[in-house]
């Protein structure tokens, strides 16, 4: 038997007996951010592929969405800081090695572009909208033209968004169960699938919500694949890993992750858009809230546990 | 230059002068501190070993914490001491996260606090408080690129370990066993 008592000194609640440094701030963000980035990929995909008109909602109405939930999730970040009026540095710095950094860098692009997205499309919620001063309507017409390069800039940057909350996380190898590279796409394909599902809620098109379910249905299979995937790899790696894993194997998260994110989150709306696509008339709002549900509570099991996970030396 | 500490876990008695030394020296707020120690207990009674190391920041040679920085404020300066520039620092945290000893501590002022290795000591050709209170002188420290240093007269006579070199961070806090 092997037993480690600290004598002295670090009698520190945000790190004994495990590491409290990121609450319900940094998960809320992650799942706002990932949502936001699924929200504007897709818009962007289809803009870009020229499938406007068939799929009006996911490209014109959901990106309505995407600047609430950016700003939502700057507030919580904001609030997370603890030396708050410093937050400047993080834009008087680029550090490559830094997931943050990163992390600050595409939200600078990317929540400026999904304004003008939605500045574009704001006829479509507003039909009566009057811009009022010219150079307003110079700024829309300026970046009407270029709709095709804003489209492209809002994709490229919505992926490294989506990817990026999951490399924040792997990047720490301090923390066996983040340290895993599978979280990147985990997180991109989580968020995806909450964006597809905020078009499922809001479309009023039947050819379009059936569309969406579909996406929705690879999505839950890819994220599914990405788990197993996830604690195959735990399993065959380190014995800190393979802890790390039993954390959601019997250990103190099991129930939470399986029920909420697994059965409720992913394999329950799978089966309700399966049925949905086949004969039954299911009321879509049911899938798509528990995918959005699923969504939150992966980023907000994922972010606590791997605060628990830890080295034994 | 490259600073390094050596703890002799063998001498150690766990009498937690140096976190005290540290506490007063660096005037760390109540509640949190710099460096501690781990009294390490193995075996079934009656055969018990005990280890007691006097803990701190390892200054890794591939530091994980200035790595994910995202402003810089986590570097590393003069000897390979890894430090933060106060007003630098945004308080996100990434760092004590990034980190597999646990040597980091939020200060209340909002900055992220660390040990220094007593820096602003070693300017003056003094010793880290911690070093210099040791009541068993159980800690060397000094430059391992020095031949002569107490650091590296010790290392190379004793057999040493640093802790979870898998972590791959290189650190340079070495127990001598």
């Amino acid at each position: 038997m092997k037993e480690e008592i600290i004598v002295s000194g670090r009698m520190n609640q945000l790190i004994d007996p495990h590491l409290h440094i990121w609450h319900w701030q940094i998960s809320l963000y992650l799942f706002l951010g990932g949502m936001a980035a699924g929200i504007l990929a897709i818009a962007a995909l289809y803009y870009i592929r020229g499938r406007e008109k068939d799929y009006k909602t996911a490209v014109r109405i959901t990106p309505f969405l995407a600047p609430l939930l950016l700003v939502f999730g700057l507030i919580a970040l904001f609030i997370d800081l603890r030396h708050k009026l410093f937050f400047w540095q993080l834009y008087t710095n680029i550090k490559l090695q830094s997931p943050m950094s990163w992390g600050a860098w595409t939200l600078m692009v990317i929540t400026p572009v999904s304004f003008i997205w939605c500045a574009l499309h704001i006829k479509e919620i507003f039909p009566k909208w009057d811009w009022k001063f010219k150079w307003l309507y110079d700024l829309e017409a300026f970046f009407s033209k270029y709709k095709k390069i804003l489209a492209w800039v809002m994709l490229i940057y919505a992926i490294i968004l989506g990817i990026y909350t999951g490399i924040l996380l792997s990047a720490f190898n301090a923390r066996p169960l983040w340290n895993t590279s599978i979280l990147g796409p985990l997180f991109l394909a989580s968020g995806l699938s909450a964006g597809a599902a905020a078009t499922l809620l809001l479309s009023k098109d039947a050819k379009e919500r059936k569309q969406f379910a579909r996406i929705d249905l690879v999505l839950i299979g890819i994220e599914l694949f990405l788990i197993i995937h996830m604690f195959m790899g735990f399993l065959a790696s380190t014995q800190v890993q393979i802890e790390a894993a039993q954390m959601f194997l019997g250990g103190p998260y099991t129930m939470s992750f399986w029920i909420f994110v697994v059965m409720l989150g992913m394999l329950i709306p799978a089966l309700l858009e399966i049925m949905e696509l086949g004969k039954f008339h299911i009321p879509v709002m049911i899938p798509a809230v528990l995918v959005i549900f699923g969504s939150l509570m992966l980023r907000f099991i994922i972010v606590y546990a791997g605060q628990v996970s830890r080295w034994l030396y | 230059m490259r600073y390094a500490m050596a703890v002799d876990t063998r001498k150690c008695v766990g009498c937690s002068d140096c976190v005290v030394a540290c506490q007063t020296e660096n005037n760390v707020p109540i509640g949190f501190c710099r460096d501690w120690v781990v009294e390490v207990m193995d075996g079934t009674y009656p055969q018990l070993e005990v280890e007691i190391r006097s803990e701190r920041c390892n200054h890794c040679v591939n530091a994980p914490c200035v790595r994910c920085c995202p402003t810089g404020a986590s570097h590393i300066a003069d000897g390979g001491i890894v430090l933060v520039e106060h007003s630098d620092c945004i308080g996100c945290g990434a760092c004590m996260a990034s980190c597999p000893y646990d040597a980091r501590y939020p200060h209340p002022s909002g900055y992220v606090d660390k040990c220094t290795f007593c820096a602003h000591r070693l300017k003056n050709g003094m010793l880290p408080a911690c070093v210099d209170v040791c009541p068993t002188k159980c800690l060397y420290f000094g430059d391992l690129d020095d031949p002569h240093s107490d650091v590296s007269l010790v290392l190379k006579k004793r057999k040493s370990k640093t802790l979870i070199p898998e972590a791959g961070t290189g650190p340079q806090l070495y127990f001598l066993i």
